[in-house]
């Protein structure tokens, strides 16, 4: 069974997933304030491979991507940075990051490697459905999940993608890039109710959630909200004094998902 | 994903209907100009004392380049999917100023993404989209140049799919607009052989095109692969050189990746991390390859040759001097080569160079390249 499903086991059964970009603005930074993620209620962390070229980001993680490339991140300091995390996180891991990431450095190094260093899932917003094949076959073998996502606009191929889902499934919450928004307008609770119909699977709800309140509707919508630009806002704003900001703000969202 | 699979449904539904052949045909016949001449190159073939010359005239055309064959398909196609609004990303400009005019002719909003950098490189058709009433977005993200327009013309995309088609102008980007984008540039082909035929009673024996995704090339190539003795020859950007990393020529120093929508060549680092590419032709300055030309390497139909900056200035100047037809710089990357491969060949052999486009917006930046500085 998927290490992921043990997120969704706690209280009222609702996950709380912030997103770090790894690097960002340096390695010992992200490391500290995915502990301080840890220690004050996170209950699956994702951690973003930094791309290039992020198509599925906005302006905000875009800039995170490109702080963390140009200080030298590179895949295998990623792979460090979770071996050191890995001494004394316990929660589940998933990284997120770009098709090329994975396959340039060679899909079979590269999931080998998730199991070694304890990822327990990889999120890849640049591969459909239709091409996961290109990946599936060693995420099997390494016992890696490879998460499914679905936008507003999947409709047909919603209970298709639920069907086959494996860890959790990423709901992405309205059209276009990651960011903040100040409105959710998608009818989220009738592609929930399509995913439960087709798979037993969790799902969250990510892409433009940064308050308590948005974090706590889209948690009792689903079954976790997932937050990203929010909290690499604070990162951007305070750089490697960001430790105390995170963990407040991980407190908060959690309370607020406690709530739902 | 679904934005592409209703695309690829409305294509395989209308490409073969003969409503829309008769509208496009149409279109391309009295507004677009078509067919572009096949003009044998006299004095170049003289010159060179070799091979015949002959060029194909996509500069010809309505909007100054071969991109109008792709986008007065697309707007048509999109105009019967109901959509209201076009987005495009451009290089150079001319995709841009072809998407821009369709969108005019055809009663549609129109934005099109162009890095900033490119804006600065191709001042006149940013004024000329404008004047087609269309709104030019300047992209500041990663490199500013034609990579970051596209990905931001996909990030705006998946935003707003209703109304909106996404125009992509060359072949490459997920499938199908690899296909789309072949198929309605495939007429350049059609054309050469039926007027070399008419001209020589024979098919060529190299067609030459430049590269950067490479509409106008495989536009050139597809009705000639199955002709197995015409060889088929794109002219990637080398840019400074393929020893240097300020290049753009994917085929001689990418490799296999992911990226865009689509598996093919790409200039990247060992973690895979998209090169900043570069050349002086702001049409060829894209770290990939469409992927079906990818296959034509792969197998061996195709050959891609690399021509640096220098050697397309040459050519630039060359072509005006000799024919008095001043080539698209992008194109001149193709009259390069031909210069080169030319005299190495039999005085009985024909070369067909694609002209893809008109180089009246490269002679201010082609006069910063040799130094002087002019203003209009």
């Amino acid at each position: 069974m998927s290490n992921i499903k043990k997120a969704f086991e706690n209280e009222n059964g609702k996950a709380f997933i912030p997103f770090f970009t790894c690097g960002d603005p340096d390695t010992e930074t992200t490391a500290k304030v995915v502990r301080a993620a840890a220690e004050n209620g996170a209950d699956l962390i994702e951690l973003g491979i930094p791309f290039s070229d992020p198509t599925a980001e906005g302006p905000v993680i875009q800039g995170a991507n490109l702080r963390a490339l140009s200080a030298g991140i590179t895949t295998d300091r990623v792979f460090e940075l979770v071996g050191d995390l890995r001494r004394d996180v316990s929660q589940p891991l998933v990284f997120m990051t770009y098709a090329n990431v994975v396959f340039s450095y060679g899909a079979k190094r590269f999931i080998s490697k998730c199991e070694k260093v304890g990822i327990d899932g990889i999120i890849l917003p640049d591969l459909p459905f239709e091409e996961k094949g290109e990946f599936l076959p060693e995420c099997r073998e390494y016992g890696v999940d490879l998460i499914s996502l679905i936008a507003p606009t999947s409709r047909d191929r919603v209970a298709m993608i639920a069907r086959e889902a494996s860890g959790f499934v990423y709901i992405v919450s309205s059209l276009g890039v990651t960011g903040t928004r100040a409105n959710i307008t998608t009818d989220l609770s009738s592609i929930v109710s399509v995913v439960r119909e087709n798979t037993n699977v969790p799902c969250a709800v990510g892409f433009g959630i940064s308050t308590p309140e948005q974090a706590k509707k889209m948690a009792s919508l689903s079954d976790g909200a997932i937050v990203g630009s929010a909290i690499v806002k604070i990162i951007e704003k305070y750089g490697r004094d960001s430790v105390p900001y995170v963990a407040d703000y991980i407190r908060q969202m959690k309370s607020a998902v406690l709530e739902a | 994903m679904n934005a592409v699979l209703e695309l690829e449904e409305a294509y395989n539904r209308l490409k073969d209907d003969e409503n829309f052949k008769k509208e496009l045909g149409e279109l391309l016949k009295n507004y677009a100009g078509r067919p572009s001449g096949l003009y044998f190159a006299k004095k170049m073939t003289a010159d060179l004392c070799g091979a015949k010359i002959y060029l194909k005239r996509e500069d010809l055309n309505h909007t100054g380049s071969h991109k109008i064959n792709n986008v007065l398909g697309q707007a048509l196609l999109a105009k019967k999917m109901g959509k209201t609004r076009l987005i495009a990303e451009t290089g150079a400009g001319q995709h841009g100023v072809a998407t821009a005019t369709a969108a005019a002719l055809m009663d549609m909003e129109c934005v099109v993404f162009m890095g900033e950098e490119d804006t600065k490189r191709q001042a006149l058709n940013v004024y000329r989209m404008r004047l087609l009433g269309a709104k030019v977005v300047p992209v500041k993200s990663g490199t500013a140049t034609l990579k970051d327009a596209v990905s931001e013309a996909m990030r705006e995309w998946t935003s707003r799919i209703d109304d909106t088609h996404y125009c992509l102008g060359s072949v490459m980007g997920p499938h199908p607009f690899p296909t789309i984008v072949r198929d309605f540039q495939s007429v350049i082909s059609k054309e050469i052989k039926a007027q070399l035929l008419e001209a020589e009673g024979r098919l060529p024996d190299a067609v030459i095109a430049c590269v950067g995704g490479g509409s106008n090339a495989i536009g050139s190539f597809y009705d000639f692969l199955e002709d197995k003795d015409v060889r088929l020859i794109g002219c990637e950007a080398a840019g400074r050189g393929i020893d240097t990393f300020e290049t753009a020529a994917t085929v001689n120093t990418g490799r296999l990746g992911i990226f865009h929508g689509m598996k093919s060549y790409f200039c990247q680092d060992e973690f895979g991390q998209i090169a900043p590419v570069y050349s002086i032709s702001a049409g060829l300055d894209y770290p990939g390859i469409g992927p079906e030309h990818a296959y034509l390497h792969d197998i061996g139909r195709a050959e891609y040759v690399p021509v640096t900056d220098s050697e397309a200035v040459e050519a630039f100047e060359y072509l005006s001097k000799t024919e008095g037809i001043i080539p698209a710089i992008e194109s001149a990357h193709a009259v390069a080569h031909a210069m080169k491969l030319a005299p190495k060949m039999s005085k009985d052999n024909i070369i067909v160079i694609t002209i893809s486009g008109r180089g009246d917006k490269d002679c201010a930046a082609i006069a910063r390249y040799r130094g002087e500085d002019i203003r209009e």
